[in-house]
C-alpha cells in the first residue's frame, strides 16, 4: 500500500467497513477499522478512497442522531433493524430532500470562500446560509438558480473557472476550519444554572471541563447545559457513554421547548453517538466529527454549544488504539501525544469573526466532561484537561451523596471568565452583579474555614456571627447553589431571578449580622419565616413572578425590624 | 472458513496457543484444540496474520503439548443454540449442558458476542419494577432494561439480596411472561447452588436459564459466560417478548480472567494491571441490557461484583459505575450491625430511577420524600461523627433530631416504603423540609 496516504478513508474486506490509515511502514499501512472486525481474514481486499475522514456539512444534520463517522442511526436502523450491523453505506443527510432556497448574490457578482449565497430554512429554529467551501476558489458567478425548491445535489450557483456550488460540501474532521480572526470571549453563555451562570461562568467561545467520578451528575449538568444554553445550535456527542443516555435525549428533548422560542429543543440539536459497545475507532472520530459539525454552524455566525461526554472515553481510545500500534506509553498507559490532542480539540473552540461576507459572528463553546478513574483528579486526562479549559466544574462525590446536586464543588471549581463578563452582567442584569458574588463567595469560604473548628469542636464554641455564617452558607446551599433538574420551575433559572435571588441571600447575611450588632439573638434570626421562604424561592417562583421576589425583600426587612425593634423595646 | 486442520502449535504460554501456517483463519474464528488422547477443548482466534494465529483456549492449557495437538478452525464465530427450551435448563460456562439432558433443539444460532443496539433504537426504560426489598424500592427504584449492579464485599450478603430481587421481582407484574438469567462467573459451588435452590424453591426454576462456572472451572472460560447468558437473554426477551433478568455474578472474576489472558499477551497495562480495555470490554457486557423499540420484552441486568478491599476506587467497580445506571452499595458497617439488606443508600443511587417513580406508577411525593430522606440521613452521618468527638451533650436539639432519623432509617425503614420516609421526615420541624412541595407536605406530613 505504498501509495495510500495518512489519514486517508479506505473500505477493508468483503463486508467493506470503514477505516483509516493512521500509520505507514514501508509497503505497509496500518488501518484503524471503525467497525468490529470480527471474522475478519487475511487477503480480504483494501480499497483506498483517496479521501481523508470527512463529514457532510449542509441543510438536514440538525435533528440527526449520528454514529461516531456521520453515519445515520435512524437510516442504519432502516437497513440493521434495531441492533447496528457492519459495513452499511448510507449519505449522512436526504439528499433528495428540497430545501426552499433563497439566492442573496447576482450573476456576475465577485464571490470568495466562506461568502454566503443564499440561504434555506434548516428547521423551525435554524435559517441555513449557504456558504462557499473554505477550500472553495471563488471567482465571478456565472449562473445562480431562482428563488425556489432545490436538492442537495443540484448546482445552484457555477462560478467561473471554480468547482459547482451545492448546498452540501465535505470536510476533513481533523482539520479547523478556517476564520478571520478571533474576539475575546466577553459574552457568558447562560445556562439557567445557578451554580454555573452566577458562581463559575463561562462565556461564548469558552472552554469548560466537568470532571466527576460516576454518579456525581455529570451526565445530568450537562445535559442541563444542553438544554439551556442560550446557544443556536446544540452539538451534543455521547462518547463512549450509556446507549440509554442517548435515548433518553431522543425522547426527551423534542418535546421540551426551548425556553426563548418555544420550539421544540430537538430542533437545535445534533446528537453524535458512540455508546461505550460500539467500537473504540470510532469512538475516538466522534469528538472530530462533532466538533466540525460545531464549526460549520459557527461558521454561519451561529453561537454553538459542543457538549463531549464523555473525553476521558476519548482519551482510552487513543490509548487502546496506541497500546495496538505498541508505542511506547506514557503515564498510565496513555500516548504521549495525549496531552498535545486534548490541546488541540479544546483549541478548536472560539468567538470568531467568520471568513467570508458579508461579516458574521459565531462561536463554538466547548465543554467536556472527564470521567476520572476512582475520582481522582490527578490523574492525566483530567490534570492534562485543566492546562487546557478555563471553567472548571469539579463534581464532588459527597456532595452527591448527600444529593446535592449539581454536586459542583463551590471550593475546588474556577472560571477564568469571570472578569471578562463581569461588564455584561452589570450592564444587562444588575450593576452590583460581581460585588454581590464575592460577597456570597466570601461566606462559603468563611464557611469552609469554620466547618474544621466545629468538626473538633462542635458548633457551639462558635460565637453567634460566625454560626450564623454557617446558616447563611446553608441558605446559599440550599437555596441558590441546589438546584432541581427534575423539577419543572427550579429546572431553568432566568439571569434576573439568579440575580435576584443573590440579593436576598446577601442582603439576609448583612441584614442579619446587623441584627445581631442591634441586640436581636440568633435564635430570633433562626426563627424568622423568612428563612424557609428564601430557600424555596427557586421552586416557588417561576421566571416571570420576579415581583414575588421583590415582596419578599420588602418582607425580609419588616421581618428583621421587628427581631430587632423587639430587643430595643424589651 | 473452511474446516482446515492444523497440526502445527509454535508455542503455548498460559491459556494462549500459537498455531503456525495458518492460511484461512479470521477474526474470532471459533477452534476446536483437539489433544492426542482425543480430548477436545474450543478456544478463538485473538490475532491472525503472518501464517500465525493466536488462540486463546477456554479451558485452559493445562496437559496441552506441542506435539501432536491438533487446531482446528471451525469457520464461524463462537455461537449460542437457543430456543424456548433453553427455559429451566441448566448449562456450563460454553453454554453445554450440565444437566445431563441433551442438547435443546436450536430453534436459531447466535453470535455470542451481540451487536449493539441502535440508540435510536432503544426505548427509554421506565417501568417500575417492584422488587420487594423496601430500600430499594423507596430510594433507588430498579426499572425495566435498567443495569443495576450490586457492588459488595467478600463475605456480605449481595447473594441473599440477589436471590431476593429475582425471587420477588418475579411475581408483579402486567402478566408478561417473565425469565431469569443466572449465570455464576468463578463462584463457589455453594454459592450457585443456593441460587438454584432459591429458584426452586420459589417454583421460578422452569421459567429460568442457569450458566454454571463454578470457582473450580477454567478461569478463561468466564470471558465467555456473561456472554453467553446474555444472548440466551435477548433471544427470550427481543424474540419471545419476555421480560428477562439477568444476574451476572461475579463480574470481579470475569475482570480478572481478562487481566490474565491480556498479561499472558503481553499487552501494557493500564491500573492495577488490567487492560487498557476493560472499560470497553465491560461495556460489551452492561451494554446488552434495555428495550427496543416495537419490542415487548426487556433485558434487565443486576450484575454482582465484589470490591476488592471493599475499595469503591478499584478499577472494576470504577468502570462498572461509569457504565452502568447507578449502583447498590453494600456497607461494611450496616453488614457489622446486622442490618439486612446492608446498602448504603448514600453511595447507592439509580439513575434511571427519576422516570420510572411518581404519579402513575409509586405515587406523586416519592421523589420529593425519597430526596429529603437521602438529605436528612447525609446530616445524620456529619451529626454522628461531631457526636463522636463533642458527645451527644455538644449537640443540639436539631442535631438529635437529625440523629434520631438516621438511628430509625437503619433500623426500620427495612420494613416498609413510602410511609415510613414520611415517619422520618416528620420527625423533623417543617421548616427544615427544604426539598418537599407545600401541598405534599400538607397531605403527608406526620409532625405537629
Amino acid at each position: 500500500m505504498a501509495d495510500a496516504k495518512m489519514y486517508e478513508t479506505v473500505t477493508v474486506g468483503d463486508s467493506k467497513l470503514v477505516g483509516e490509515v493512521i500509520r505507514l511502514t514501508g509497503d505497509v499501512a496500518f488501518i484503524q477499522v471503525y467497525e468490529s472486525t470480527s471474522g475478519l481474514k487475511p487477503g480480504e481486499p483494501v480499497i483506498g478512497t483517496g479521501n481523508p475522514l470527512s463529514v457532510l456539512l449542509g441543510p438536514g444534520i440538525i435533528g440527526q442522531l449520528y454514529d461516531g463517522i456521520q453515519r445515520p442511526l435512524r437510516e442504519l436502523s432502516k437497513v440493521s433493524g434495531s441492533f447496528i450491523g457492519r459495513g452499511i453505506v448510507t449519505t449522512p443527510v436526504d439528499m433528495t430532500k428540497k430545501y426552499h432556497f433563497i439566492p442573496s448574490v447576482s450573476t456576475g457578482d465577485e464571490v470568495a470562500a466562506g461568502d454566503i449565497v443564499g440561504s434555506v430554512q434548516e428547521t423551525d429554529l435554524i435559517d441555513h446560509p449557504i456558504m462557499l467551501p473554505p477550500d472553495h476558489k471563488g471567482g465571478k458567478i456565472s449562473k445562480i438558480v431562482p428563488e425556489g425548491d432545490y436538492d442537495l445535489e443540484e448546482e445552484i450557483a457555477t462560478v467561473e473557472g471554480a468547482d459547482p456550488v451545492k448546498m452540501y460540501h465535505r470536510w476533513p474532521v481533523r482539520k479547523p476550519r478556517p476564520y478571520k480572526n478571533r474576539h475575546d470571549p466577553t459574552v457568558p453563555l447562560l445556562t439557567g444554572q445557578r451554580v454555573i451562570d452566577t458562581f463559575f461562568p463561562i462565556a461564548k467561545g469558552g472552554t469548560g471541563s466537568i470532571p466527576g467520578a460516576f454518579g456525581t451528575g455529570k451526565t445530568v449538568t450537562l445535559h442541563q447545559i444542553a438544554k439551556w444554553a442560550d446557544s443556536q445550535v446544540v452539538v451534543y456527542i455521547g462518547c463512549g457513554e450509556r446507549g440509554n443516555e442517548m435515548t433518553e435525549v431522543l425522547v426527551e428533548f423534542p418535546h421540551l421547548k426551548d425556553p426563548r422560542s418555544g420550539k421544540p429543543l430537538m430542533d437545535r440539536t445534533v446528537l453524535v453517538a458512540n455508546t461505550s459497545n460500539m467500537p473504540v475507532a470510532a469512538r475516538e472520530a466522534s469528538i472530530y466529527t462533532g466538533v466540525t459539525i460545531a464549526e460549520y454552524y459557527r461558521d454561519m455566525g451561529k453561537d454553538v454549544v459542543l457538549v463531549a461526554d464523555s473525553t476521558s472515553r476519548w482519551a482510552e481510545a487513543l490509548r487502546e488504539m496506541s497500546g495496538r500500534l505498541e508505542e511506547m506509553p506514557a503515564e498510565e498507559g496513555y500516548p504521549s501525544y495525549l496531552a498535545s490532542r486534548l490541546a488541540e480539540f479544546y483549541e478548536r473552540a472560539g468567538r470568531v469573526r467568520a471568513s467570508g461576507s458579508p461579516d458574521r459572528d459565531g462561536s463554538v463553546t466547548l465543554v467536556g466532561a472527564v470521567s476520572p478513574s476512582g475520582g481522582d483528579f490527578t490523574e492525566p486526562v483530567t490534570t492534562h484537561t485543566m492546562r487546557f479549559i478555563k471553567t472548571f466544574w469539579a463534581l464532588d462525590a459527597k456532595l452527591a451523596y448527600s444529593r446535592h446536586y449539581p454536586s459542583i464543588n463551590w471550593m475546588s471549581s474556577y472560571s477564568g471568565y469571570l472578569a471578562d463578563i463581569a461588564e455584561w452582567w452589570g450592564k444587562n442584569i444588575g450593576e452590583d452583579w460581581l460585588d454581590l458574588r464575592s460577597d456570597a463567595y466570601r461566606v462559603l469560604q468563611r464557611e469552609d474555614t469554620l466547618k474544621e473548628i466545629v468538626r473538633l469542636l462542635g458548633p457551639e464554641a462558635l460565637p453567634d456571627e460566625e454560626k450564623m455564617i454557617l446558616d447563611v452558607a446553608r441558605m446559599i446551599k440550599i437555596g441558590l447553589l441546589q438546584q432541581n433538574s427534575f423539577d419543572d420551575v427550579d429546572t431553568y433559572c432566568s439571569p434576573e431571578k439568579q440575580y435576584r435571588l443573590l440579593k436576598l441571600l446577601v442582603g439576609f447575611y448583612n441584614r442579619g449580622q446587623q441584627a445581631l450588632k442591634e441586640g436581636a439573638s440568633l435564635a430570633d434570626i433562626r426563627g424568622l419565616s423568612i428563612v424557609s421562604a428564601l430557600l424555596k424561592a427557586r421552586m416557588d417562583i417561576k421566571d416571570d413572578e420576579m415581583p414575588k421576589l421583590e415582596k419578599l425583600e420588602s418582607d425580609m426587612h419588616e421581618e428583621f425590624k421587628a427581631v430587632t425593634g423587639i430587643k430595643v423595646s424589651g | 472458513m473452511g474446516g482446515i486442520q492444523y497440526s502445527k502449535i509454535a508455542e503455548i504460554k498460559g491459556p494462549l496457543v500459537i498455531v503456525d501456517e495458518v492460511e484461512n483463519a479470521a477474526f474470532d474464528e471459533l477452534v476446536e484444540v483437539e489433544t492426542t488422547d482425543g480430548e477436545k477443548r474450543l478456544g478463538k482466534v485473538l490475532e491472525v496474520g503472518n501464517g500465525k494465529a493466536i488462540v486463546q483456549v477456554f479451558e485452559g492449557t493445562t496437559g496441552l503439548s506441542i506435539s501432536g495437538t491438533n487446531a482446528k478452525f471451525v469457520g464461524k464465530v463462537m455461537e449460542m443454540p437457543v430456543s424456548k427450551e433453553v427455559l429451566g435448563r441448566v448449562f456450563d460456562g460454553l453454554g453445554r449442558p450440565k444437566d445431563g439432558l441433551p442438547d435443546p433443539i436450536a430453534d436459531k444460532f447466535i453470535d455470542i458476542n451481540g451487536e449493539p443496539m441502535n440508540p435510536e433504537q432503544r426505548e427509554y426504560p421506565k417501568d417500575f419494577i417492584q422488587t420487594g426489598v423496601s430500600v430499594i424500592d423507596g430510594m433507588m427504584t430498579l426499572v425495566r432494561g435498567q443495569k443495576l449492579p450490586i457492588f459488595s464485599g467478600s463475605g456480605m450478603s449481595h447473594n441473599l439480596l440477589a436471590a431476593q430481587i429475582a425471587r420477588q421481582a418475579s411475581v408483579v407484574g402486567t402478566g408478561d411472561d417473565f425469565a431469569v438469567v443466572f449465570a455464576a462467573i468463578g463462584v463457589q459451588y455453594s454459592e450457585a447452588e443456593y441460587f438454584r435452590r432459591s429458584l426452586e424453591e420459589s417454583g421460578a426454576l422452569k421459567r429460568s436459564v442457569l450458566f454454571l462456572n463454578t470457582a473450580d472451572d477454567p478461569a478463561i472460560e468466564r470471558i465467555i459466560t456473561p456472554r453467553v447468558a446474555l444472548t440466551v437473554a435477548e433471544y427470550l426477551a427481543f424474540e419471545l417478548g419476555m421480560h428477562v433478568l439477568v444476574i451476572l455474578t461475579d463480574m470481579t472474576n470475569y475482570a480478572e480472567a481478562l487481566r490474565e489472558i491480556s498479561a499472558a499477551r503481553e499487552e501494557v497495562p493500564g491500573r492495577k494491571g488490567y487492560p487498557g480495555y476493560l472499560y470497553t470490554d465491560l461495556s460489551t457486557v452492561y451494554e446488552r441490557a434495555g428495550k427496543l423499540n416495537g419490542r415487548k420484552g426487556s433485558v434487565t441486568q443486576v450484575p454482582i461484583l465484589s470490591m476488592p478491599s471493599d475499595d469503591i476506587t478499584h478499577p472494576i467497580p470504577d468502570l462498572t459505575g461509569y457504565i452502568t445506571e447507578g449502583q447498590v452499595v453494600l456497607g461494611r458497617d450496616l453488614f457489622r450491625k446486622g442490618v439486612y439488606p446492608p446498602i448504603n443508600i448514600l453511595m447507592s443511587l439509580s439513575r434511571l430511577m427519576k422516570d420510572g417513580i411518581g404519579e402513575g406508577s409509586t405515587r406523586e411525593d416519592h421523589s420529593e420524600v425519597s430526596n429529603q430522606v437521602y438529605d436528612a440521613y447525609s446530616r445524620a452521618q456529619e451529626v454522628r461523627a461531631l457526636a463522636g468527638i463533642v458527645g451527644k451533650a455538644g449537640l443540639t436539639e436539631i442535631d438529635l433530631k437529625y440523629m434520631d432519623v438516621g438511628d430509625t432509617f437503619e433500623n426500620e425503614f427495612i420494613e416498609e416504603t413510602l410511609e415510613i420516609l414520611w415517619n422520618i421526615v416528620s420527625k423533623l420541624p417543617k421548616s427544615e423540609i427544604t426539598k418537599i412541595k407545600d401541598k405534599y407536605i400538607d397531605q403527608y406530613y406526620k409532625g405537629k
